[in-house]
This record gives C-alpha cells, sequence and structure tokens, in this order.
C-alpha cells in the first residue's frame, strides 16, 4: 500500500468501446432491385393499389401501406426535380467541394432518387434539367445504387415545372 | 374506466428470416389481423408500436416500419422504444379519452441480426455495469444462482418448466421449440451458463404481432367475442443489480395488485408469462400469487418455445386473448417484462365476453 | 370523458455542447429537480414518468431509460419511453398529458433529453447499413432541396431565412438555458458565413447540445393546488406521414396541416393567427419558420416569409415565433419538441422572464421529426377549457 497521501481527482469521463457486429438482410423486394443494379438495370416495382412505380423499393408501398407488385425496369434518363449544392463533406464520402446532390426522377419511376450532379457548372444546375445516369466501368459493378456514379446534363429541353412540381 | 376489448391478433415468428426484412413480415401480419374485423389501418382511431434501434442495428428502425401501415392520409400514431405490450398500454390509455372507439398497436423485431446477448447487455449503466459486457444469459444466470440459492426452488424446477413449455408448445404453430422432453435428460444436458443450461434460455426468434383494441359497443361490432382488458398496469424496479432481491419481483407483484389480478376470485384461468429464461417463470408465478393447480401457465409454451423480442410481451396478451376468444377459459393474465432480470413488468388482466 | 391537465411546473438545463460535468442521470435529474420546485411538488406526489429521447445511438446505451430509473424516482411506478424521433419532446409531453386526462394520474412528470456528446450523433444519424442510400450528405443535404422547392414555389427573398437567425439568435440573449447566446450578432455576419447546402449557411443551423427539458402535468384537482400559475392544456395532437411515397408535399406537409387541424380543433381556436399569442415551432434551419407559419395555418401557403420580413414573428411582433431562441439556438435532440412545448406552457403562465410575451393567453407548441414527416403538438392556456 502506498504512503503517499491520495490526491482526489474525480474520474470524469471513461470511454467505453462498444462493438456490435450485425447482419442486415435488405429484404426480397431490396435484394431484387439490387441484383438487377449487378446488371446495370435499374428495377422498380408497382404498387398494386395506386399503380405508382416505387424507387428503390424496399418492401411496401408506403402510402397504400400494399406489399409491391410487378417489376418495372426504368430508364436511367430522367428529370432533375431539386438539388443541393453541398459544401461540406460527411463521414464516408471525400467528393471534391462544392458538389451538387440531385433528386432525380428517372423515366418510369414516380420516386425521386438522391445521385451526385456533374459535368454542368454550378450556375447552369436548374430545376427540370433533363439528366442521364453515368455508371462505373461493368468491371466494378456490384450489388449498389452505388453502381451509377453520377448523372450528367443531356441535351434535351428541361422538363415543364407542371410536370414534376408535385414531387418537390 | 372505459371499457377496452382485444378484438383480434395476429402474430408471425421464425428462427432466422434470412430472405425478409422488418415490412415485409410486419405487413401480412397487420393485414390478417385487421381483416376480421373489416375495417382498414386508416380506419383506426389510433396507431402505435414497440421496437428498438439497438436490436435493429438503426437509428429510426420504427419508422420504416411504418409504411407497413400505409400512412397515407397521414395518421394519429406514436412509439414506444419498449416491447409492444407497452404500446397496447399507451393505446388502451388513449381511448379512455373517448373520443376514438379503436387502436391498432404494433411490435415487431429481429434478433438474428446481432449477437442479441450483447445487444441487450447495453441496457445496463454505461458507467459501472455496462463496461463488463454481461450478456443476458449471463444476467439471467446469476438471477438464477440468486433464487437457487434461496432455496425457493431447485433444478428440478426449471426442468420442469422447460418440459411443460416444449410440450405445450407443440399446439402452437408459430412456436420455435416444441417436443416432448424428459426432465431427468433435460438434467443431464451440461451447463451452459451456471446454472443455467441452453434450454433455460430462449430461442432466437424475428417476429412481428398486431393487435387490434377497440371500446366499449364497438368491440361487439367488430367480432364475436371481444377479451376485455378488466385491468392493466405495469411498474418498474431499479437497475442496479445489486440493489434488489432478484428472486423476487416487487414491480410485478404491485403491478398485479394494481391490475385488479386479485380482484378475481379464486384465480385465472391461464397465465401468459414473459419469461425467456425458464427460472424467470417461477419468479413471476410467485410474484402475482399464482396457484399452478387453478391457473394453466404459457399453454402457448410462452417466451422459452418463441422470444422475438420486442414482441413477446405483446404475443403473451394476444396469446392470452386469442385463448379466452375461443373459449379455452373465462379469465387470464398476461405479463410482459422489460430491462435486465425482469426490471420493468406490465400485467394485463383479461376476461372473456360473457 | 376527458379530464382537465395542466403543467404545474417546469425544469430545463443550461444547454451546452458537451456536459462533462454530470453523467446522464445527473443531467436528467437537474432539469426534473427544477420542474418538480417548479411545480410545488415533491417526488413521492408523482405517479408515472414519461421520458423521451431519440435513437439510443446518441448515447450508446439501449433504452437509458431503464437505467435512470432511481435517478428520475420511478422505482415502483409506472415508467414508459416514448421514441418518435425529431417529434419526440413533443409526442412525450402528449403521452403523458393523456395519462391525466385519461384520469389515471394526479402528477406524471415527463422528462426529454439528449447528452449527444457521448456518443457522435452524425454516426448515429447515419449509421452505413449496407444497401441503404449510399450517397449521404448530412440532414441539410435533405432539406436543401426542400427549402428551394419553396423558394421556387412562393418567391420568397433569398434572405429570409438570415432574418430568421438574427431574431432568433437575438431571442435567445434573452433566454438563460439557451446554447448560443451569440452578443453582437448581425445580419452581415450571417449573410457571409459559409455556404454548406446551398441555400442553407452555416449560421442557418441549429446546434450539438447536451440538455435535458422536463415537466410535471397535473390533474384540475393538482393545479388547483399550485401556488404558481399553470398553464391548462386546451389541445393535444399527433400526426404520421410515410418516410418517401409518391404524393408526399414535403414543403407543406399533409400530416402538419392534418396535426395543426385538429390540435385547434381540440382547443377551439377557429382563426389561429388572431387567437394565438405566440407560437414555439421546431425551426433547425432558418427557412423551416416561413414553411411551418404557412403548414400551421398562421399565413397563407406562398406568404410565411412575408411576416419574416415585415417583423410580424418578431419578440414584440403581431405573432411572437420562438421567443426562448427555439431549435437555432438550442437543440438536444431528444429534447428540443419538450422545449417548445414547455416554452408555450411558460409564456401563459407569464413565466418567461426576459423573452416573456406580454398578456400571453393563449399559445402553441410544435414539435416535428423524421423526413418531415412526424408531427406533435399542443395548444396551451392561460385560462381553465
Amino acid at each position: 500500500m502506498s504512503t503517499e497521501p491520495v490526491t482526489a481527482v474525480p474520474v470524469s469521463e471513461i470511454v467505453t468501446p462498444i462493438r456490435l457486429d450485425y447482419r442486415y438482410t435488405p429484404g426480397e423486394a431490396s435484394s431484387r432491385f439490387l441484383r438487377g443494379m449487378k446488371e446495370g438495370r435499374i428495377l422498380g416495382r408497382r404498387c398494386p393499389s395506386c399503380l405508382k412505380v416505387i424507387l428503390p423499393p424496399r418492401g411496401c408501398c408506403s402510402m397504400c401501406g400494399e406489399l409491391l407488385g410487378e417489376e418495372v425496369e426504368v430508364k436511367d434518363s430522367g428529370t432533375l426535380v431539386t438539388f443541393a449544392v453541398v459544401n461540406v463533406n460527411f463521414a464516408n464520402r471525400t467528393i471534391d467541394l462544392p458538389y451538387v446532390t440531385g433528386e432525380v426522377l428517372f423515366d418510369g419511376a414516380d420516386m425521386t432518387t438522391m445521385v451526385l450532379l456533374s459535368g454542368v457548372p454550378l450556375d447552369e444546375v436548374r430545376m427540370g434539367m433533363r439528366v442521364k445516369a453515368v455508371w462505373l466501368p461493368e468491371e466494378q459493378w456490384d450489388y449498389t445504387l452505388a453502381n451509377i456514379d453520377h448523372v450528367e446534363p443531356i441535351d434535351e429541353p428541361d422538363a415543364d415545372y407542371e410536370s414534376f412540381k408535385e414531387l418537390l | 374506466m372505459r371499457d377496452v376489448a382485444v378484438v383480434s391478433y395476429a402474430q408471425f415468428a421464425a428462427r432466422n428470416e434470412q430472405s425478409r426484412n422488418e415490412i415485409e413480415f410486419l405487413l401480412p401480419v397487420v393485414k390478417e389481423a385487421l381483416a376480421p374485423t373489416g375495417l382498414t389501418s386508416q380506419d383506426m382511431g389510433f396507431t402505435v408500436s414497440g421496437s428498438s434501434d439497438y436490436l435493429a442495428g438503426q437509428s429510426f428502425a420504427f419508422v420504416s416500419a411504418l409504411d407497413a401501415v400505409g400512412p397515407w392520409p397521414p395518421i394519429a400514431e406514436s412509439h414506444v422504444e419498449m416491447d409492444g405490450a407497452f404500446a397496447l398500454y399507451e393505446a388502451w390509455v388513449r381511448l379512455q379519452h373517448g373520443d376514438i372507439d379503436t387502436a391498432l398497436v404494433y411490435a415487431f423485431g429481429k434478433s438474428s441480426p446481432g449477437d442479441i446477448g450483447r445487444v441487450l447487455s447495453l441496457q445496463l449503466d454505461p458507467y459501472l455495469a455496462g463496461p463488463l459486457w454481461p450478456d443476458a444469459a449471463s444476467l439471467a444466470a446469476l438471477q438464477a444462482r440468486v433464487l437457487l440459492d434461496s432455496g425457493k426452488a431447485s433444478e428440478k424446477d426449471l426442468a420442469r418448466v422447460v418440459a411443460r413449455s416444449r410440450r405445450s408448445a407443440l399446439g402452437n404453430p408459430h412456436a420455435q421449440l416444441k417436443g416432448e422432453y424428459d426432465e431427468a435428460a433435460l438434467l443431464d444436458e451440461p451447463l451452459y451458463a451456471d446454472p443455467l443450461r441452453k434450454h433455460d434460455l430462449p430461442p432466437i426468434t424475428d417476429g412481428a404481432a398486431v393487435i387490434v383494441l377497440a371500446a366499449g359497443d364497438r368491440a361487439r361490432d367488430l367480432c364475436e367475442k371481444p377479451v376485455w382488458i378488466r385491468g392493466i398496469d405495469h411498474r418498474i424496479d431499479g437497475q442496479a443489480l445489486g440493489s434488489r432481491d432478484l428472486s423476487v419481483s416487487p414491480s410485478t407483484t404491485l403491478a398485479g395488485r394494481k391490475a385488479g389480478l386479485g380482484d378475481i376470485g379464486g384465480g385465472v384461468d391461464l397465465a401468459e408469462l414473459h419469461a425467456p429464461f425458464s427460472h424467470q417463470e417461477l419468479i413471476l408465478t410467485e410474484a402475482l400469487g399464482l396457484d399452478e393447480t387453478r391457473t394453466r401457465i404459457n399453454p402457448s409454451g410462452g417466451a422459452l418455445a418463441s422470444n422475438p423480442v420486442m414482441v413477446a410481451g405483446l404475443v403473451r396478451i394476444g396469446e392470452a386473448a386469442a385463448r379466452l376468444a375461443a373459449g379455452d377459459g373465462q379469465t387470464a393474465v398476461a405479463h410482459a417484462t422489460g430491462g435486465p432480470c425482469l426490471q420493468q413488468n406490465l400485467v394485463c388482466v383479461l376476461e372473456a365476453d360473457k | 370523458m376527458s379530464q382537465r391537465a395542466a403543467v404545474l411546473g417546469t425544469g430545463q438545463t443550461k444547454h451546452v455542447s458537451a456536459r462533462k460535468d454530470v453523467s446522464i442521470a445527473g443531467l436528467v435529474r437537474e432539469a426534473a429537480d427544477r420542474a418538480l420546485a417548479d411545480a410545488g411538488c415533491a417526488w413521492d406526489e408523482i405517479d408515472a414518468v414519461v421520458v423521451g429521447k431519440a435513437p439510443d445511438m446518441f448515447e450508446g446505451v439501449m433504452m437509458p431509460e431503464l437505467y435512470l430509473a432511481e435517478a428520475l424516482g420511478a422505482v415502483g411506478k409506472p415508467l414508459l419511453r416514448v421514441h418518435t424521433a425529431g417529434s419526440v419532446g413533443g409526442s412525450t409531453a402528449i403521452v403523458a398529458a393523456h395519462l391525466v386526462q385519461a384520469g389515471i394520474h394526479e402528477r406524471v412528470l415527463t422528462v426529454a433529453f439528449e447528452k449527444q456528446s457521448e456518443s457522435n450523433a452524425m454516426w448515429a444519424l447515419s449509421i452505413r447499413i449496407p444497401f441503404a442510400q449510399p450517397l449521404v450528405a448530412g440532414a441539410g443535404g435533405y432539406f436543401a432541396p426542400i427549402v428551394r422547392g419553396y423558394i421556387r414555389k412562393s418567391g420568397a427573398p433569398l434572405d429570409t431565412g438570415y432574418r430568421v437567425v438574427l431574431k432568433d439568435r437575438l431571442n435567445a440573449l434573452k433566454n438563460p438555458y439557451a446554447h448560443l447566446h451569440q452578443a453582437g450578432i448581425t445580419y452581415e455576419q450571417i449573410a457571409e458565413s459559409p455556404l454548406l447546402w446551398d441555400p442553407i449557411r452555416y449560421a442557418e443551423t441549429c446546434p450539438s447540445s447536451d440538455g435535458a427539458a422536463a415537466m410535471v402535468i397535473g390533474s384540475e384537482r393538482a393545479a388547483e393546488a399550485c401556488e404558481r400559475p399553470v398553464a391548462w392544456i386546451h389541445g393535444t395532437a399527433v400526426r404520421s406521414e410515410p418516410t418517401m411515397g409518391a404524393g408526399r408535399d414535403r414543403v407543406n406537409p399533409h400530416a402538419g396541416r392534418d396535426c395543426a387541424k385538429a390540435v385547434y380543433a381540440e382547443a377551439g381556436i377557429t382563426d389561429p393567427f388572431r387567437q394565438i399569442d405566440c407560437v414555439e415551432m421546431y425551426v433547425p434551419f432558418s427557412w423551416f419558420e416561413p414553411m411551418w407559419l404557412e403548414n400551421l395555418g398562421f399565413a397563407e401557403e406562398g406568404a410565411g416569409w412575408k411576416m419574416v420580413h415585415d417583423g410580424t414573428t418578431a419578440l414584440d411582433g403581431e405573432l411572437p415565433v420562438n421567443m426562448s431562441g427555439g431549435v437555432l439556438s438550442s437543440n438536444p435532440i431528444g429534447a428540443s419538441g419538450m422545449l417548445r412545448f414547455l416554452e408555450a406552457a411558460n409564456q401563459v403562465r407569464g413565466l418567461a422572464g426576459e423573452h416573456q410575451v406580454p398578456n400571453a393567453k393563449t399559445a402553441l407548441g410544435h414539435a416535428y421529426g423524421g423526413g418531415s414527416q412526424f408531427f406533435a403538438m399542443w395548444v396551451v392556456g392561460s385560462e381553465k377549457k
């Protein structure tokens, strides 16, 4: 036992590392979608009740509370419904700042998907722009939406505001 | 207090649901529960669910599950980070206001994705107990040791509980662990977490359950035989494991008293007790003052036969109610628990419509 | 069949980025003790406890209310834990109010908290689940397009958000509990602060705070025994809608409009702008103020921004909004909703100190969460109803 006087320094902080491993199940609808992505196909699913094409499908149509029905292949061109110019990087992506995240309504889908937008000066980005997916090289394709690296503008007239304002 | 009844119940439970996600297995259960009532989720006056983020390994896990109910147009909805039985309690409270007559209660959870024993360690205080990482089986074993040392129960009693649970579970299509087991043979099995053996632990279950509640006369419109909630209450004990006698459950006793269990003269016909570990059934039986010669304990097989975490408590209420509705008894008590070593307990007293 | 209920007392902690001087139990107890003292109520007079907070990952403790049972005097009592994402502080208060309104309990303690410095809120908000959306840009990345949609629909001037920030941060200087006390803050500083997600600037975002809020909600009988003024709960409502869906209006959410209609109906409000004296609404990014003004029916659709520019929502305006400084000045995530409800209650009790709206008799507390999908609101008043 030490004979030194005890200098009482209160414990003010402890660090407890926590590690938990989980095996996630994407679910049947999501699995089918991801297998489609691996093949370079964007597969939506139609709700048997409201008939809208849900993308990406995760199990049910949340507006109707129904399991999803038929598979619908969606084009990889679409309309930029809205967008954000991002000036700050988050946790796990290091992209050159600023970058643009776009909400794209792929042709055939009834819901937007968030994708990176590139190949256009910032001051030309506008709601309603027509865009097309630029895929990673095929040999890099995996079971993920990230096979689409970004979207780029295509030479088509902007979509009419009325045609997508409901999706804002 | 307004009379509220269980008018419908459905569940799903499986060992390891590898292909479907929570929405995909919850949605059919919602439909199955609603179908006999003729109502849709949009007709419900209130919707409330129970689930846990840490169980799912995801923040806001309940958010996507809400999609299974089709909340459009928007609905009055809430969620507790607790077993669905407590969500049922919240629904029961809401129905007391008198402005709505129906409520949809659901619970869901997958125990298979993570290491459930370790996940549950996070329920402890993060300063003193948590960092030791006592997993759920170890904590249960501590409690079992206290119980056995108290002289109130023996190893043989644990084996008896397990054998009876598995035998009863033969009649339960949703149970995973079922069969005829010889008690002596069970005792010959090696210890897993002294004094518990593997069979004293629950299975790892993925599942979902849905109950529809209705108040007053509305209950009679929606089903043939409503099962009335005669009383419902819940209480919590302190968590610090050294601060309470783990061989008793005062919060269960108190909740039982407040729920009016003692008012059912002669005892209830059956009891569904949420006891994931065999020794806990003994503690709960004593806490509620149940006479096993009078009251059938866990006719469904209980949580020892099927244990979807965050759902199993709601299932106890559903199983008890379903049996009464089928004429298999007139009165029942259903119990749900949460937290380490039976820390928090809910008791629900049920009576079939006469 | 629904009985009267009132807020008998409130308590909160001084919100800061990290409370290194208390454990989680210490934090909640601080707010709870203050609420009980304000209510003139002893611990053994509390019949039940209702706790609310956001995802458990924010502290790294699963169901922390279990560990907090002793600290919250809940042993032997009913304890519930609500979790409805960002609206949780509000929906928690509502669950507590319902217990009293149902005649089940006389006095209920309700506590909402977040000690998010303990874990990593950024990580907790965007845990990398495989198969999930690979592109993550933070909460602002989700909301910025919605803001852009609002600007497009309404034609609002681009500096509308700056004016909201200026107002809220100046109000916060009058609130000793607020996290951000930016004395000398100017419009220019806000307008020049770095653009994070165009058009949202750094100054237009909320801080990350450790904090707790607590209230004692009681029955009519309990209220009558109170020495200090109480806030009568005139109406409560919650509404939810799906996360993603073809047909959702994220700028003017359906669930928000429905929730407002329901709470006004219960509280007997037919003309919100005239009958409500002040509002505490959940504004984590500046542009939500004009959007919520419309969503809540105080302004016509597309015209909410005008109330920001013409001073209507200033502390001395016709309809003061976020007198406490709001979420823009303090954001302990799980508590923020309850802070809105609590501040509304204190206004009609006449106990809001320096940020008191003179003669406030009726106030609205508002909370929202998720992708603008969960709403919780209450109307409180100085008169019994």
